[in-house]
């Protein structure tokens, strides 16, 4: 059976426990002289069987699925003749795929060795028996475990707690899932980083000036080594992160400004919304617009002026961006202006000073640490921006800080060594997930900062 | 006395100069706000201006001899013949019929006319109505993708038209006869990816995105509104407390690519789930999604006020009954509204997918959640880098089709937040 049909099954099974338990409940009632005489209401019977035979039947479900492609994976691989089991990762993984090629008709079976051809069918058995053997253990399980459930049900029982506490922890689980997201990004890259390290010096690719992850196709290949050095996509990711604060903070901000001090009730409910469409627009639609319609134009108005400049500048991506982040630096700065004490305005006005005076000289710098959290936080989605990079910017990594070269970004670089086909092992992949590593590294330590200014802040007007 | 008159008048000079300055700071908000605004209008023009020839189609309507000999085809009805038959000469000569000045020689000018599946669709037609064998039919075919960029932006430097010259007269001449027409682009919205610009669609996106979200709705609303219920109603006061809400806030700001290293690394490398499938898109969706709802929901679960709450315990309602009875019913629309808003996010987002391999290219609208599937900002995205012209147009239609399900999520999302939320 289908694992979503298993679970709709399961769900079903759940439902009928609900019932039953409803009714067991009652019927052990009626001879003591009807429902007041339970402890707690049949609903919660009722639900405790559901949860009884639900939850155990998900969780066996839920493993199941998640590591039957892998275990059958292995057993396919150990199966094989011992001259064909493959030496490393990324030929064990071309191999699969040639496997479930065949398995599943792609690839004609007189296309290959007949190993492979037993392995597939091997495969196809064992994904048989998976399935079979999954629906037999999850429905037994449910079954089971609600009849388990259904039977201890005693007028005695305060069902209703027992149903609180396992709700309560359910809860407790989903939010623990933040938890184990983190963990999980942590691991999947740090994983594959220490690997790439294996292969690539420390100094080389934290100092290291050139990139060029082209590893050999052949061994026998001496020219394309590979370079693994990571500045020049630091500096270009530095160089489009800062061409787009110079656009979103001075536009942002004054924005913020004009709207929290200037403008009529009005205006405000018109333009804010209309700034935070910025905001919901996704990013591929800026990246289409940084590359088809502003590259363009710059790079025409730059040879109009008799500059040369590149067609995938990275002034034109960092523009767009800039765009992108307006909403997002408006927001924030917003609200910050927005929680400064009415006091202090009213102070600085009753002394005489403009209402410009006052923006400048009392609430600014009374909001400056707010606006510099948000400030850090917009950075943070600058340099973790991935789209308009991947459609605007380049794949040159070129060491420049001229705005009209093209640059490349880690998050470009990301994109096009992990998408297409790849082998899992080679240093090309591997390295990818070292600057997916650099990249959650550094957010998080702007975000951790901002977050921290932010509150502090908050806290001193509260 | 003197002294303070002089500070007066100091003051009263320089009135002058500080009143320009606040004009001047009011001007730079206003520029501020203009060039925000300005930029949203010229990016909606843009692609609207690009894009809305990617609604229209070009068709060639003709009467189509059906005609067995000439396409060496005896029996509509056998599979094997209609597999063998040439159905290709019948439009071109349907075609050279209605051009006056094309003769015999000029069969291959006027076949480049004819888009390459319109013998797939004579065929299927065919094989439909076998009696129209050995008859004579008015049928209307997509025209060739040149055909189409030169019909619609004959003018248009940007656009390179691979007309030749006598092409461009007899397409001239067909669209005065009403051969060639250009209508609703009904093609757009009922196929699937296509090498040929004219017969590529967003269905398969379209379909794909939907399962998608759907994984994600069903995953993220409820674990997100219980991880909310959790922090805000049940959570000690705790260390463990505490670093569930700095992970949450940092996921939040996490940039979307990571999550997509995430999904790579733990569920196709880890779980060995397959590529390019809506699930695994939806599982990282989810995760990426969940910050937001959990971070609404809670909002939503604060307004609540607390009398609420005193009352239902006041009455005898336990702990998980006050939440589930009266605080939850009454958070809802919040809860909904940023769910919404977290969905309008993930329906956007393209970053993740490019890296569990959701950009393959696939013809096939997808039938389940584990058929290989595209969404539509990847749609977008792969369309956007051709080098041909004619998918741009696709690509900006797309984009236009994408903004509108956001706005109107979005735009839901502000009127249950204006009709459904209580204020206290």
């Amino acid at each position: 059976m289908q694992p979503a049909n298993l679970l709709l099954l399961t769900l079903v099974l759940a439902v009928v426990a609900y019932g039953l338990g409803y009714a067991r409940s009652r019927a052990l009632a009626m001879p003591l002289g009807g429902i007041r005489h339970l402890k707690s209401l049949p609903f919660y019977y009722g639900a405790r069987a559901a949860l009884w035979c639900g939850i155990p039947a998900l969780i066996v479900l839920a493993l199941w699925a998640a590591f039957q492609g892998k275990v059958i994976q292995m057993l396919v691989i150990g199966s094989l003749p011992p001259e064909m089991i493959p030496a490393d990762e990324g030929s064990a993984s071309l191999l699969l795929s040639k496997i479930s090629n065949v398995a599943s008709g792609a690839l004609p079976p007189g296309f290959v060795e007949a190993p492979i051809v037993e392995a597939a069918e091997r495969l196809k058995a064992l994904r048989g028996q998976s399935r079979m053997l999954m629906s037999a253990l999850v429905i037994s399980v449910a079954v089971l475990a609600g009849f388990l459930g259904w039977l201890r049900i005693r007028p005695r029982i305060n069902a209703r707690e027992q149903v609180e506490s396992i709700l309560k922890w359910l809860f407790f689980a989903c939010a623990a899932l933040a938890i184990l997201t983190t963990l999980g990004i942590i691991f999947s890259v740090a994983f594959e980083t220490f690997r790439f390290f294996e292969k690539i010096s420390f100094v080389e690719f934290f100092f290291g000036t050139s990139w060029s992850p082209q590893t050999a196709l052949r061994a026998d290949q001496v020219a394309a080594e590979g370079a693994f050095g990571m500045i020049p996509l630091f500096t270009g990711t530095l160089l489009i992160s800062a061409i787009a604060m110079l656009v979103a903070v001075p536009v942002g901000l004054l924005s913020a400004i004009y709207l929290s001090e200037y403008a009529n009730k009005r205006v405000r409910s018109i333009v804010k919304p209309l700034l935070e469409m910025l905001a919901g627009i996704p990013t591929v639609v800026y990246g289409f617009f940084a590359a088809l319609t502003v590259a363009p134009f710059i790079s025409n108005l730059a040879a109009s002026l008799g500059i040369e400049a590149s067609s995938q500048s990275a002034l034109a991506a960092g523009g767009v961006m800039g765009i992108m982040i307006i909403p997002f630096v408006s927001s924030l700065s917003d609200d910050v202006i927005n929680a400064v004490p009415q006091s202090l305005r009213d102070g600085s006005l009753a002394l005489g000073a403009t209402q410009s005076e006052t923006m400048k000289k009392v609430i600014f710098p009374a909001a400056l640490p707010g606006i510099m959290g948000g400030i850090l936080l917009a950075v943070s989605r600058a340099i973790g921006e991935t789209m308009i990079v991947v459609m605007a910017a380049g794949l040159a990594a070129n060491l420049t800080a001229n705005p009209l070269e093209t640059v490349t970004t880690v998050t470009v670089q990301i994109v096009t060594l992990l998408t297409g086909d790849q082998e899992f092992d080679s240093a090309k992949t591997l390295a990818a997930f070292a600057l997916g590593a650099m990249l959650f590294l550094a957010t998080l330590l702007l975000n951790v900062i901002a977050l921290k200014i932010v509150r502090k802040y908050r806290e001193q007007y509260d | 006395m003197t002294d303070q008159r002089s500070q007066a008048e100091i003051v009263r000079q320089s009135l002058k100069r500080r009143y320009r300055k606040e004009r001047r700071f009011r001007a730079y908000g206003i520029a501020a706000i203009a060039v925000a605004l300005a930029a949203l209008v010229i990016l909606f023009a843009d692609i609207i201006g690009k894009g809305y020839t990617g609604f229209m189609k070009t068709t060639l309507t003709m009467e189509v001899q059906i005609d067995g000999e000439m396409m060496y085809l005896d029996d509509a009805t056998d599979e094997r013949q209609l597999k063998m038959a040439d159905f290709v000469e019948p439009l071109v000569q349907a075609l050279i019929r209605e051009i006056p000045s094309a003769t015999e020689a000029d069969r291959d000018a006027v076949r480049d006319l004819i888009n390459p599946y319109a013998s797939v669709t004579l065929r299927d037609r065919l094989k439909e109505n076998p009696e129209w064998l050995n008859t004579t039919r008015t049928m209307t075919f997509l025209a060739h993708t040149d055909v189409d960029v030169y019909a619609k932006h004959a003018g248009d430097e940007a656009y390179s038209i691979k007309l030749s010259e006598q092409q461009q007269a007899w397409v001239d001449q067909l669209q005065e006869d009403g051969v060639v027409e250009t209508s609703f682009n009904d093609v757009f919205f009922q196929n699937g990816d296509s090498r040929d610009p004219s017969k590529a669609g967003i269905l398969g996106a379209v379909v794909g995105s939907l399962l998608t979200m759907f994984v994600t709705l069903i995953l993220s609303f409820p674990i997100g509104v219980a991880a909310a219920i959790y922090l805000e109603e049940f959570a000690p006061q705790n260390k463990l407390t505490d670093f569930i809400e700095v992970n949450i806030n940092n996921l939040a700001a996490v940039p979307s690519i990571i999550f997509g290293l995430l999904g790579l690394a733990v569920f196709i490398n880890l779980f060995g789930m397959p590529r390019s499938v809506p699930v695994v898109g939806g599982l990282v969706l989810t995760l990426m999604t969940l910050p937001t709802i959990i971070i609404s929901s809670r909002a939503a679960i604060k307004s609540v006020p607390p009398s609420i709450r005193e009352a239902a315990e006041g009455i005898g309602a336990s702990k998980m009954q006050v939440v589930l009875h009266h605080v939850l019913p009454l958070a809802m629309p919040g809860m909904l509204t940023g769910s919404i808003i977290g969905m309008a996010q993930a329906l956007g987002e393209t970053a993740p997918l490019l890296l569990i391999g959701m950009v393959a290219f696939i013809v096939d609208v997808p039938d389940g959640f584990f058929d290989s599937a595209t969404v539509l900002p990847v749609q977008v995205f792969l369309w956007a880098g051709s080098p041909e012209l004619a998918f741009i147009e696709r690509a900006s239609a797309a984009i236009m089709v994408l903004l509108t399900f956001l706005i109107s999520m979005n735009a839901l999302a502000i009127w249950m937040r204006k009709r459904l939320e209580r204020r206290w």
